[in-house]
């Protein structure tokens, strides 16, 4: 009997310790895959639209993801919720990435509108989705302005007025 | 202590110490398998071989590829598929293997619905086939991405998109399996460890699992016919060869399968030589670039059907989002032939065509994925949205529905049975 309760004392130690340490290995293990300091860190990046032509859309890099920009004539009416507004106009500045299973959605001057290619969704001159598979407008990616600039990816005043007004 | 005494033999020595002669009984001339059957018990060896050639032209690979962003592409596209002696020749074999391994898969698979050897005992042999089937889909998809053309990228971009419908952890999940907002060099690296390490010892696992499974319940046969296997086995060795309905696995039964291998391997070498293009999607010989999707974006022919499952549902339904159904469809075919077990109510072990209901099902989801697979390389706009919509939707009421129809099945059978005995 003691013998037996001996054995059960060691084997509750040993799994306890072994416990640990597997749930030590795995936190370890789950750390190693998750994305590097660098490249966490990367990804501020000022952008001046004053030079954007009208209705001519442009793709920059950010973070990996293709970022749209397009300002706006002045026939285009504004939208509080999705319009990027600086000192020279306003503009359309989204992830260009289709929110259905992130293809890159092509502009089509002509018809003023977003077509994506893989699953065939159309999003308007404000990148709201208007057709086929999207489940949301393309996102705007975290933004604040500086002038005639922005910078992306970090969160500004109105950034976070344009959250607020997309939840409402 | 066992006693050694002096070996007469280098055989006798090794016996003395590993009994090598009860082993090869035990796994060999003594591993009973059913006379009834045709070339279609022979696809296990098929699988077996074809994963051997893709471990060794695997191997010859990965002396001359870089998992690395800046220099995957070209070390396939250039060091291996011109500066290395036989590098193209390695590089055909592994893609049109990685290929054919599925068709085999499949033809496998559907012998094993068709015969009905998926119960009474056999539960864990299709358990562990069908987790063999997800480690080669993941073993294919990671292999994949490694070529880093605009097909890799995509794809690779499409699938671990996927994760992101996981509600509530999705979007960093999504991150944190790429190690990177995007697919990028982390991803192509973490995946390329998978390839070649991870998941092929998971697989091989897989596979002594898959034949252990068999040992018990053994092989089904033609009429799904229980045999008392202890006395066919001493009928056979008592000499009564003739009489018994079972034969040893070696020599007899690998006899008949290595016939139908070296049929297969005509075609299989037929195909690395004279036509192997349709294992090289002509996309994917242009460099990744994250910047550019393709026009279409489209899996290889296997994944195909389960592709058009997914963005089958390309609209809103009663306030649940297209992309939403979508992936609940897409996880509902991934797992509901794990279930075939147990929503198949019928008892009856026998050929599909020799059961009245299931034979109308069995063709039936044949045709079903045939046309999913086809709809799936489309693009998916107009009347071939809707196809792919309703073939989607049929596929998965059919399996809804295959409890229900088994059952009725079962109850038929059992009064035509009760109605033969009464007579």
């Amino acid at each position: 009997m003691a013998d037996k309760s001996r054995r059960a004392f060691m084997g509750k130690i040993l799994a306890g310790t072994a416990g640990v340490g597997a749930v030590a290995s795995l936190y370890a293990m789950k750390k190693t895959w998750d994305p590097l300091p660098s490249v966490m860190s990367a990804g501020f990046t000022t952008v001046d639209l004053s030079p954007l032509e009208v209705g001519k859309l442009s793709i920059i890099k950010w973070r990996g993801k293709p970022i749209f920009l397009l300002k706006h004539g002045s026939d285009i009416e504004r939208n509080e919720a999705r319009d990027i507004v600086t000192q020279d106009g306003s503009y359309t500045v989204v992830i260009g990435l289709c929110t259905h299973l992130g293809c890159i959605p092509e502009w089509k001057k002509d018809e003023t509108k977003f077509k994506c290619a893989c699953h065939g969704g159309e999003y308007d001159i404000y990148a709201r989705e208007t057709f086929g598979p999207p489940p949301r407008p393309m996102d705007i990616p975290p933004f604040s302005v500086k002038g005639s600039s922005i910078v992306l990816g970090e969160e500004g005043p109105e950034y976070k007025k344009m959250l607020t007004l997309a939840k409402s | 202590m066992a006693k050694f005494e002096k070996a007469n033999s280098v055989g006798e020595w090794l016996d003395q110490r590993l009994n090598l002669t009860m082993l090869n009984k035990v796994m060999m001339t003594e591993y009973w398998i059913p006379k009834n059957i045709n070339f279609l018990w022979a696809m296990g060896m098929v699988l077996m071989t074809t994963f051997m050639i893709l471990l060794v032209s695997g191997i010859f690979l990965l002396m001359y590829y870089k998992p690395d962003v800046n220099m995957a592409f070209d070390s396939v596209n250039f060091t291996i598929m011109q500066d290395v002696a036989y590098g193209w020749l390695f590089r055909h074999i592994h893609g049109v293997g990685a290929s054919l391994i599925f068709l085999i898969i499949y033809i496998h698979m559907f012998t094993g619905i068709y015969y009905g050897s998926y119960k009474r005992g056999r539960e864990m042999i299709w358990l562990s086939g069908m987790l063999l089937f997800v480690l080669f889909s993941a073993e294919a998809f990671s292999g994949y991405m490694l070529p880093w053309g605009q097909m890799s990228y995509w794809a690779a971009y499409v699938i671990t998109n996927i994760f992101g419908g996981i509600p509530f952890i999705g979007d960093e999940l999504v991150v944190w399996i790429r190690g990177n907002f995007y697919v990028a060099d982390a991803t192509l690296t973490r995946f390329f460890m998978l390839h070649v390490l991870l998941v092929p010892l998971a697989i091989l696992g897989g596979i002594a699992v898959h034949f252990y499974s068999l040992r018990i319940p053994h092989v089904n046969n033609q009429d799904g016919e229980e045999l008392d296997y202890e006395e066919e086995a001493n009928r056979y060795l008592a000499g009564n060869k003739k009489r018994s309905k079972v034969i040893p696995f070696w020599p007899v039964f690998m006899a008949k399968d290595i016939f139908v291998l070296s049929a297969f391997l005509f075609f299989f070498f037929y195909l690395v030589f004279y036509n192997y293009q349709f294992a090289m999607d002509p996309v994917n010989f242009d460099p990744a670039n994250g910047l550019k999707t393709p026009a279409h974006i489209y899996p290889e022919w296997y994944f195909l059907w389960s592709y058009e499952v997914l963005r089958g549902f390309f609209f809103d339904i009663g306030g649940m989002k297209a992309t939403d159904i979508g992936l609940a469809a897409f996880g509902f075919a991934q797992i509901i032939f794990v279930l075939l077990p147990w929503l198949d109510r019928s008892p009856t072990v026998a050929p599909a065509n020799r059961r009245p209901y299931f034979k109308y099902w069995f063709w039936s989801m044949l045709v079903v994925l045939i046309i999913l697979s086809v709809y799936g390389k489309l693009p998916p706009t107009g009347t071939n949205a809707w196809i792919g919509f309703y073939a989607s939707v049929v596929f998965i009421l059919m399996f809804l529905a295959l409890p229900f129809i088994t059952t009725k099945e079962a109850k038929a059978t059992e009064k035509a049975n009760a109605e033969k005995g009464a007579k």
